[in-house]
């Protein structure tokens, strides 16, 4: 039974920095391989509605990554490089190719909590906080805007 | 509305001017109120000013003589509005993981 936590964010004020810490059921070796393993991270990077083609997976020590999102046609690629798999770390970088220029840092972590339980300690830096806001919104134009209305009035309300 | 955003992200990368948004928060200041705390002249003071009012985050009432200056709060609004909705892309991809997780246990192979 799963019975996870949902993902708490941190923008940093002061660094263009956002963090996440999120709790699964497993292990760090079944996270760690649904990261690396190019057919496991098909089915979850997501966002919904999005079909996920692997198209370079080098899960090494400065090997190279790309996949691209298929959806109703219209493609978005990213990609980016392995720069470090520990055995429960992953440091890496991840370009929205529609941004070359706008790279974050990636540092994954994850934590053995015992019982089952893992908590991800995901880390990602951007150069700038105009970059932060540049590469967030070109996540917006892939489509992950399900429940932005949801939210909107939600915000409305309070 | 992003370019707002990015005007906003750019006023409050600069500690002194995210300082002075902090003091806002508890009333309207003049421009000598908000420049005591800080070993700078109001004329600094007055271009960080110039910055936040850029962005949209205050705005200084033209009637009163000493003028105040006044932390337009919706404005915040927006990147906490920018902050939820990149925590549930991120809590949809999380739970798609969980899925993922799931399929592991039953099938370790």
């Amino acid at each position: 039974m799963t019975t996870a936590t949902t993902a708490r964010i941190e923008a940093d004020p002061a660094l263009p920095i956002i963090r996440i810490t999120r709790d699964f059921t497993g292990t760090v070796e079944q996270l760690m391989r649904a990261h690396l393993d190019p057919d496991l991270y098909a089915r979850w990077v997501g966002p919904d509605g999005t079909a996920t083609r692997i198209d370079v997976w080098d899960a090494r020590d400065g090997g190279s990554w790309r996949f691209t999102g298929v959806r109703e046609g219209e493609e978005w690629s990213f990609r980016g490089c392995f720069h470090r798999i520990g055995t429960d770390t992953i440091v890496q970088t991840f370009t929205w190719e529609g941004m070359p220029e706008d790279v974050s840092l990636e540092t994954l972590r994850f934590e053995d909590l015992g019982g089952g339980r893992v908590r991800l300690h995901a880390q990602s830096l951007v150069d700038s906080f105009e970059g932060r806001d540049a590469w967030l919104r070109s996540g917006m134009e892939t489509g992950v805007d399900q429940g932005y209305a949801k939210l909107d009035a939600l915000l409305a309300a309070q | 509305m992003a370019d707002q955003l990015s005007r906003v992200f750019a006023a409050l990368a600069d500690p002194t001017r995210r300082d002075m948004v902090a003091r806002l928060t508890v009333g309207d200041a003049t421009v000598g109120e908000l420049a005591a705390p800080y070993d700078v002249s109001t004329q600094a003071v007055s271009k960080h000013l110039k910055v936040l009012e850029g962005a949209g985050l205050v705005s200084r009432t033209r009637s009163a003589q000493t003028r105040p200056v006044h932390l337009e709060a919706e404005v915040l609004d927006l990147m906490t509005a920018w902050v939820e909705r990149y925590r549930r892309r991120a809590e949809e991809r999380f739970t798609r993981l969980d899925a993922v997780l799931a399929d592991l246990q039953e099938d370790p192979s």
